[in-house]
C-alpha cells in the first residue's frame, strides 16, 4: 500500500497535477465556513536546523513544565520523540541519504486539520477548529473520553494519564497570540523561517514556487495540501515522507465526511422504525384478535 | 417465597393514606434488601473478594488517575474498558431488543417466559458495563455535558452513542417496570407501566438499531489505525447484525444458567417450553449469522481481503471467522436439525466468545497493530472488570430472587385477575405449591 501511495506521490508531484486515479483528490478549503481566509504555517525541513528554539517558545508561551532534559541537550535526537502532555512540539533528526552530514530536522506538532478528525469525534465540542485555522481545546467541556486520540490521524491529542482531573494537551496554534495579531511562538522564534506563519492559500504558493525553483532539492509534494481534506501545516521536504516520520497512509478524504454517511442515517431510521414496527405491531394485534373469539387483553 | 404473604397491601381498612404506603414499602423494600440463604458460598466469597479488590483499585484510579491501574497509553487510548467492558457488553445486551421486539411486536407466545429475564439482563448490562465507562473517562463529572450542556457535540457518533445509552436504558427500564410494580403490590401503577411497554419497546428497539450499529461506527474515524482486515465501512452493520446473535447467544447462555440455580423460581410455563424456546432462538441466531457471513463476504470482495490473509493477522482473522462465526452456524444447523438443546447451548457459548474476539479485535487487538509497543491490559483493569460482572450478578441474583422475573407473581395475579387467562392462574398456583 506504501509503496503504490509513493508512486501516486512521485507521479502527482513531478507532474504538478492534482490529479490521482482519474478523479480529483477532495478539494482542500483554504478558508472557513464563513469565508475567513486560514491561516497555516509552512514547515520547511529543507532550512531546519534542529536549534529547537521553537520547542522553547512554546514550551514558554504555553507555560507548560521545564522539560527533564534541558533544551540545549544534542543527546535528545538520539531517539525519535514524539509529543507530550508538557511538550507540543518536538523536532527530530532524521538521516539524510543525499548528504549524510546534513541531518534531516522534522518538527511534529498538531496539523490543525481544516475538517479536523478530533473535533468532529468530540461529543462536546472540547475539540473545536476556529474560523482562523486553529483547533482549540476547550478543556471545560471536555470529558476526558480520549475519542479524539483515537480519531486523530496524526496521533496528537495526549492525555494526562497520571492525573486525577487529566485534560488532553496538545498545539493550540497559539490561538491568544493569533487573536492579538501577533503570529505564534514558535514561527516567531524561529531563525531561519524554517517555520512560516501566514495565511494558508499564500503558503500553498509560497511553497510551489519553491519547489518550481529548486525542483532537485525538494520532493514534490506539499505535505498537508491534500492529507485528510487539508491541513493548516504544510510540510515541505527533500526526502521521502515516510522516511522523516510524516504519515504516509493517510487518504485526501476529510474524516467527518467517514462518519457522516452513518448520521445522515440516524434521522431515517428514527423516523422508518417506529412507523414501520407501530404498522407491524397493530397489523398482528389486529389479525390475532380476528383468530381468537374474545380479544385478548394485553 | 414467604416474604410474600405480609405484603404492604394494606387494603382491609379501607383506602390506607399516601404516608402510610409510602412507609409501608419501605419497610418492604428494607426487608427485601436482607440477605436470603447462605452467604458462606464458594461464589459469595469469591466474586465477593474480587468486588472488594475492585473497589480498592476504583478508589485508587479516582485518587491517581488512570495510569495507576491501567495500561492505556499515548498510543493506546482506549483498552479493555472501553473494547470489552463498553464495546463487548453492549453486544450481549443485544438480546433485549431482539427479544421484545419477538414477544412485543410480532407476539410471538412462545418468548413471553423468558422476555422479563432477557430485559432484566439488558438493563443491568447497560448500568453496569456501560456504567463503566464511568470508570474510564478522565473527568467524569462532565458526562452531562453532552446532555444538559451548551455543547452539543452534534457531529459525534460518541455524542449519538451517549444520548442512546441513557435513553435505552430508561426504555428498559419502563419495560421492566411491570415486574417492579408487581414485586411491590401495586397493581395500578403496573397497569399504568405496562400500557407504557409497547411504545418503550418501539422506541427501544429503534435507539438500539443505532447505537448497536453507532458503538461500531465510531471505529469508522481510525481507517489509518485499524488492520484493513477489520476496517470497513460496514462496520456498523456488522455491529448490529452481530448484536443481534451476541444478544440471542447471551440468552441462550443466560438460560442455561438461571435454569439450573435459580430453579425454584421459575414457572410453570418457562419449564415447559425451555427446550423448544432455546431451540427458537437457535433458529434466530443462524438467520443473523448467516446476514453476518454475507456482510464479511462482501467485505472480502470489496477491500480485496485475500491479499490481507497470508500474515499472522490474517490467520487471526481467519481463526475469528471460521472458528467463531462459520463453525457456530454450521453447529447450530446441526443442533436445531437434530433438536440437540445440549449443543444449542454449546454453540451460544463458542459464538459469544467470537463477538468477544470480533469487538476486542476492531477496538484493541487490531487497533494499531503496527505499533512495536502494544498494549496489553494490566492485571488491574482486569480485576476491575471482573468486579463488574460479580457485582452485576448479585444485582441480578438479588432480583430474581425477590421479584416475579420468572413469571408473574401470584400475588399480583389475584389483584388483577383480568390480565392473565383463569387458566394460566391455576397453574401458577400449583407451581408454587
Amino acid at each position: 500500500m506504501t509503496i503504490s501511495r509513493r508512486d501516486f506521490l512521485k507521479v502527482a508531484g513531478t507532474t504538478g497535477a492534482l490529479l490521482a486515479g482519474g478523479g480529483r483528490p477532495a478539494h482542500a478549503q483554504q478558508t472557513s465556513e464563513g469565508g475567513v481566509e486560514f491561516n497555516g504555517m509552512l514547515i520547511d525541513t529543507t532550512k531546519c536546523i534542529g536549534c529547537r528554539a521553537c520547542e522553547a517558545a512554546c514550551n514558554e508561551a504555553n507555560k507548560l513544565p521545564k522539560p527533564e532534559v534541558s533544551l540545549e541537550t544534542e543527546s535528545v535526537f538520539e531517539r525519535n520523540r514524539d509529543t507530550t502532555p508538557d511538550a507540543f512540539t518536538v523536532v527530530n533528526k532524521f538521516p539524510n541519504e543525499k548528504e549524510p552530514d546534513k541531518p534531516i530536522f522534522v518538527r511534529k506538532q498538531c496539523m490543525h486539520c481544516n475538517q479536523p478528525a478530533c473535533a468532529s469525534a468530540c461529543l462536546t465540542k472540547a475539540m473545536e477548529k476556529t474560523r482562523e485555522a486553529a483547533v482549540i481545546y476547550n478543556k471545560g467541556r471536555c470529558m476526558g473520553c480520549r475519542y479524539c486520540m483515537v480519531a486523530c490521524p496524526f496521533d496528537i491529542p495526549k492525555f494526562q494519564y497520571d492525573s486525577p482531573t487529566p485534560f488532553v494537551k496538545k498545539c493550540i496554534f497559539c490561538n491568544e497570540r493569533q487573536m492579538r495579531g501577533e503570529q505564534p511562538a514558535c514561527s516567531e522564534a524561529c531563525p531561519e523561517g524554517a517555520t512560516l506563519f501566514g495565511k494558508k492559500r499564500d503558503l500553498l504558493e509560497i511553497a510551489r514556487t519553491r519547489i518550481a525553483k529548486e525542483p532537485d532539492k525538494y520532493i514534490h509534494h506539499i505535505y498537508g495540501e491534500h492529507e485528510v481534506g487539508g491541513t493548516g501545516w504544510l510540510y515541505l521536504y527533500g526526502a521521502p515522507a515516510e522516511k522523516l516520520g510524516l504519515k504516509t497512509n493517510l487518504e485526501t478524504t476529510p474524516y467527518p465526511e467517514l462518519t457522516s454517511g452513518f448520521l445522515y442515517g440516524v434521522p431515517l431510521v428514527f423516523v422508518l422504525w417506529p412507523s414501520l414496527l407501530i404498522g407491524l405491531n397493530y397489523l398482528i394485534k389486529d389479525s390475532e384478535e380476528k383468530e381468537t373469539s374474545h380479544g385478548e387483553h394485553d | 417465597m414467604a416474604n410474600t404473604i405480609n405484603a404492604p397491601a394494606a387494603t382491609a381498612e379501607g383506602a390506607p393514606s399516601f404516608w402510610q404506603v409510602a412507609r409501608d414499602t419501605i419497610r418492604f423494600i428494607l426487608k427485601e434488601f436482607k440477605p436470603k440463604g447462605k452467604m458462606l458460598t464458594p461464589f459469595n466469597v469469591i466474586t465477593g473478594a474480587i468486588i472488594l479488590l475492585g473497589l480498592v483499585l476504583i478508589v485508587i484510579r479516582f485518587a491517581y488517575g488512570l495510569s495507576s491501574v491501567t495500561n492505556l497509553s499515548q498510543n493506546y487510548p482506549w483498552g479493555i474498558w472501553i473494547g470489552f467492558d463498553v464495546v463487548t457488553g453492549v453486544a450481549f445486551a443485544g438480546g433485549a431488543y431482539v427479544l421484545t421486539f419477538l414477544v412485543h411486536i410480532l407476539k410471538v407466545k412462545k418468548y413471553e417466559p423468558i422476555v422479563r429475564v432477557t430485559v432484566l439482563n439488558g438493563f443491568l448490562a447497560y448500568v453496569f458495563y456501560a456504567g463503566a465507562l464511568l470508570l474510564d473517562l478522565g473527568r467524569p463529572w462532565n458526562v452531562i455535558n453532552p446532555i444538559i450542556g451548551n455543547s452539543f457535540g452534534l457531529s459525534s457518533v460518541l455524542f449519538l452513542v451517549a444520548w442512546h445509552f441513557m435513553l435505552y436504558m430508561i426504555c428498559e427500564f419502563l419495560e421492566f417496570s411491570p415486574t417492579v410494580a408487581e414485586w411491590l403490590h401495586w397493581p395500578k401503577l403496573r397497569r399504568i407501566l405496562e400500557g407504557l411497554t409497547t411504545g418503550a419497546v418501539i422506541f427501544g428497539i429503534t435507539l438500539s438499531t443505532l447505537h448497536q450499529s453507532g458503538l461500531g461506527a465510531l471505529f469508522l474515524l481510525a481507517p489509518s489505525k485499524i488492520h484493513p482486515l477489520w476496517y470497513s465501512h460496514n462496520i456498523p452493520v456488522m455491529f448490529f447484525i452481530s448484536s443481534i446473535f451476541a444478544g440471542i447467544s447471551m440468552v441462550i447462555i443466560e438460560s442455561t444458567f438461571t435454569h439450573r440455580v435459580f430453579k425454584d423460581r421459575i414457572g410453570h410455563a418457562l419449564h415447559e417450553g425451555h427446550n423448544a424456546i432455546l431451540l427458537g432462538l437457535a433458529k434466530g441466531a443462524v438467520g443473523a449469522l448467516f446476514a453476518y457471513i454475507f456482510v464479511k463476504m462482501i467485505d472480502f470482495v470489496h477491500y480485496k481481503l485475500w491479499t490481507q490473509i497470508a500474515s499472522p493477522m490474517g490467520y487471526w482473522y481467519l481463526l475469528e471467522l471460521v472458528g467463531f462465526v462459520v463453525l457456530p452456524t454450521a453447529l447450530f444447523l446441526t443442533a436445531i436439525r437434530k433438536r440437540s438443546v445440549k449443543l444449542v447451548q454449546f454453540t451460544a457459548f463458542l459464538t459469544a466468545v467470537g463477538v468477544i474476539l470480533n469487538r476486542l479485535n476492531v477496538s484493541v487487538i487490531a487497533f494499531k497493530w503496527y505499533e512495536a509497543v502494544r498494549y496489553y491490559p494490566s492485571w488491574m483493569e482486569i480485576e476491575v472488570t471482573l468486579a463488574i460482572i460479580s457485582m452485576e450478578l448479585w444485582v441480578f441474583r438479588w432480583v430474581i430472587n425477590r421479584m416475579p422475573v420468572f413469571g408473574a407473581h401470584p400475588a399480583a395475579v389475584e389483584t388483577e385477575e383480568e390480565t392473565v387467562e383463569d387458566k394460566e392462574v391455576v397453574r401458577w398456583k400449583a407451581s408454587v405449591l
